[in-house]
């Protein structure tokens, strides 16, 4: 994977805050992406972990441009396109697109399907060979559903079906990145499995690169070539999954994986979890030095006060902490 | 253990234009004081609308409901679907409590989480105003809200995800509850907290000695705090057991598909492809005669003279306390998984 799809350097997305509730009118800013660096190679799957709250779908959302960022550069195929104009990013919608956290609000419930997945062709004037119609059944069935429903309705679907037509709708441009921002946390398990192995096959066949947001680990452990650590805005420890699950150096990211459940009880009896206190901090006035000292067992004076610089400690290993866990 | 919820037959539809909704369908479980007891299933099962009928919960107008569902209060049973409505308020918050799936719309914008949990504790027990806060900020404290004298004055809106789950919880507890259901109480959250959340309810519960049902489809979660698991499909129980027995004997071929789907963090499944089940689950509205499952289902083609199309296997107990639906013996399905799998 020599070529880089996407590169992320030093991304902010700094939200204006008017008012903070009721009892905190203060004007501030929500540091929501906070110094953001990671690539996407051709063909390779990025996840992108970290609790509720620290920035996941603000990096998806910025890295497609939905925002604008506030500093730092996103290079897309080594094109610099932090600064491109809507109109400058025309050429550039069709080759990167999005899977919504949401499949119920993300579909228009007054279009059938033919039209939902169809209107990408028409905004980009791209006049596929054998028609529109043709083209959306053929991506209907590629992500499992029948041709036969193209007339439907987006309530006439279950939730797997509805997350499969923001699927169709997202490959109909053959893009050459997709941001996935929790694509199977609303789905149960079983048809969760159907999904992951829907993208895992788009990926093999086109060569796609994704950007994959999610909280549950295993399936991003499942999807993922290398995982992103988030806390608060910003990256805590980035690595190949193997590595990253097999010997996590950063304390959140082991806390983080001490706590995912595993679906077999005689282990659950016997492990040992690290339990963190208290919630996430605010990101309108994150804790000095490390962001994570506040929940941080290992955390000293120094957490405290001076910031922990991402440093790289291994090919593709990126880590930032003053008193990280030992290696494995 | 005593058991103290009792479900039997029960039955709940929702008439509808295209005509009635069989949610609830013959399905039978209890639970006992101390004892976890976990729901699993398929999204649509039946999961909610069976224990918002225990609840009292469902609007009469709207759904028929049948069955008993006998609470074995110390003053003696009372079966809350027969009783009057006013009798099961009454056991609402202190006999039984529910967390709801969506805590969100559960709690009221306009009103204190201080003031709504306050009110929860008003309905049973004397006291001012104040005491019913005082009583507010001793449950948030218990369930790990720092600065509760301060954070019990506030509003919904400025807790987080994981904070408001929490004090759906105090206020499910705020009346020691013998019975707690809770619905999911941990999906919209993120490992961390839901550890810390499913760690409290097990402090909670040993201290208290409450029977909990809890409604999930983690597996995980599932692995880490049920005695017990009921697995439901298509409006019916199809396998119920204890936990190991679930996870290491099982015997109901939907169970299978469900424990294959998962990927795991600790087995190293990195470029495998999951097991999905395909296909769907059949209408609620016209229920197969034969076998809900046999559409999706592998092991039916070992059933001989098409007795999964034609019959709904019974539930039966398939080993001591292990009862499951499926017209082949636990025996048969884990020798066929294992000539599928390739295992000697
Ligand atoms: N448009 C906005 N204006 C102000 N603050 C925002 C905005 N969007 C997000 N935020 C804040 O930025 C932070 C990061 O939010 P984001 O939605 O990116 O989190 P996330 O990691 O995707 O969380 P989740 O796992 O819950 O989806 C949060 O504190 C959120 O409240
Ligand atoms: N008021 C209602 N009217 C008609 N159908 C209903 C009603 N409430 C629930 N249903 C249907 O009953 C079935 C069971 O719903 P229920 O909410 O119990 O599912 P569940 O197992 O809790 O699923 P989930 O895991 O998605 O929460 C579903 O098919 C649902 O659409
Ligand atoms: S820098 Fe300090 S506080 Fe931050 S993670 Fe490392 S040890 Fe913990
Ligand atoms: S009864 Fe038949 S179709 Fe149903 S689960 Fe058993 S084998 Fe499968
Ligand atoms: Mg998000
Ligand atoms: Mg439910």
């Amino acid at each position: 994977m020599a070529e880089n799809i996407l590169e992320l350097q030093n991304l902010k997305k700094h939200f204006p805050t008017t008012s903070g509730g009721l009892f905190n009118r203060q004007k501030g800013v929500v540091k929501a992406v906070d110094g953001v660096s990671l690539s996407i190679g051709v063909g390779e799957t990025v996840g992108l972990v970290g609790e509720s709250g620290c920035g996941k779908t603000t990096a998806g959302r910025t890295v497609m441009k939905l925002y604008e960022p506030t500093e730092g550069k996103i290079l897309f195929q080594g094109e610099d396109i932090t600064n491109y104009s809507r109109h400058q990013m025309m050429p550039f919608r069709s080759q990167m697109q999005m899977i919504f956290q949401d499949p119920f609000a993300s579909l228009n419930p007054r279009h059938t399907v033919g039209t939902i997945v169809g209107a990408s062709y028409d905004i980009h004037g791209i006049k596929p060979a054998g028609g529109v119609e043709n083209a959306v059944r053929d991506l209907l069935e590629r992500v499992g559903l029948n041709p036969e429903h193209i007339n439907r309705f987006p309530h006439e679907f279950s939730g797997g079906q509805r997350q499969r037509i923001g699927i169709a709708r997202a490959i109909a441009l053959k893009p050459k990145l997709i941001v996935a921002d929790e694509p199977v946390s609303a789905l149960d398990v079983s048809i969760q499995a159907q999904v992951v192995n829907l993208l895992d096959d788009l990926q093999q066949e086109f060569g796609l690169s994704y950007l994959f947001v999610a909280h549950d680990l295993s399936v991003v452990q499942h999807i993922s070539d290398r995982v992103v650590v988030m806390y608060l805005g910003k990256v805590m420890e980035s690595a190949p999954t193997q590595s990253l699950f097999s010997s996590p150096r950063h304390p959140y990211t082991k806390a983080l994986l001490s706590a995912v459940p595993i679906p077999d009880p005689k282990i659950e009896r016997a492990r040992e979890r690290i339990l963190l206190q208290g919630d996430l901090p605010s990101p309108v006035n994150p804790p000095a030095g490390c962001v994570f000292n506040t929940r941080c067992w290992k955390a000293q004076d120094t957490c405290r006060t001076v910031v922990p610089e991402p440093v790289q400690i291994a090919p593709n290993h990126i880590l930032a902490c003053h008193y990280p866990e030992p290696a494995k | 253990m005593s058991t103290f919820l009792e479900v039997k037959n029960l039955h709940v539809s929702f008439p509808t234009e295209d005509g009635a909704v069989l949610a609830s369908n013959d399905v039978s479980y209890s639970v006992a004081l101390g004892e976890t007891l976990a729901i699993v299933g398929e999204s649509g099962s039946g999961k909610s609308v069976a224990n918002l009928a225990v609840m009292g919960l469902h609007n009469p107008q709207r759904t028929k409901i049948s069955g008993s569902a006998i609470l074995h209060l110390p003053e003696g049973p009372i079966d809350v679907l027969s009783a009057p409505n006013e009798t099961v308020r009454r056991l609402r918050g202190k006999a039984m409590s529910m967390i709801f799936q969506d805590p969100m719309s559960a709690l009221h914008p306009f009103y204190t989480i201080g003031d709504q949990i306050a009110e929860a504790w008003a309905l049973y027990n004397e006291g001012s105003k104040a005491d019913g806060i005082k009583r507010a900020v001793e449950m948030l404290d218990l369930v790990g809200i720092p600065d509760a004298s301060k954070r019990v004055h506030e509003y919904p809106h400025q807790f987080s995800g994981g904070m408001r789950q929490r004090v759906m919880i105090a206020m499910a507890l705020v009346n020691n509850p013998s019975l707690l259901i809770a619905d999911e109480p941990t999906t919209a959250l993120d490992v961390t907290v839901q550890s810390q959340i499913l760690r409290l309810l097990a402090d909670l519960q040993k201290e208290f000695n409450m029977a909990v049902i809890l409604i999930t489809h983690d597996l995980g979660v599932v692995a880490e705090v049920a005695d017990r698991v009921s697995v439901m499909y298509s409006g019916r129980v199809v396998e119920s057991a204890p936990i190991d027995e679930i996870f290491y004997n099982t015997t109901h071929p939907y169970t299978r598909g469900l424990l294959n789907s998962i990927p795991r963090v600790d087995n190293n499944g990195i470029g495998t492809r999951l097991k999905a089940i395909p296909g769907q689950p059949p209408s609620l509205i016209s229920v197969p005669k034969g076998c809900a499952f046999e559409a999706r289902c592998e092991f039916a083609s070992h059933v001989s003279g098409g007795l999964c199309h034609a019959v709904n296997p019974d539930l039966v107990e398939k080993a001591p306390s292990h009862f499951g639906r499926c017209h082949l013996t636990g025996q048969q399905v884990i020798e066929i998984a294992n000539q599928n799998n390739g295992v000697k």
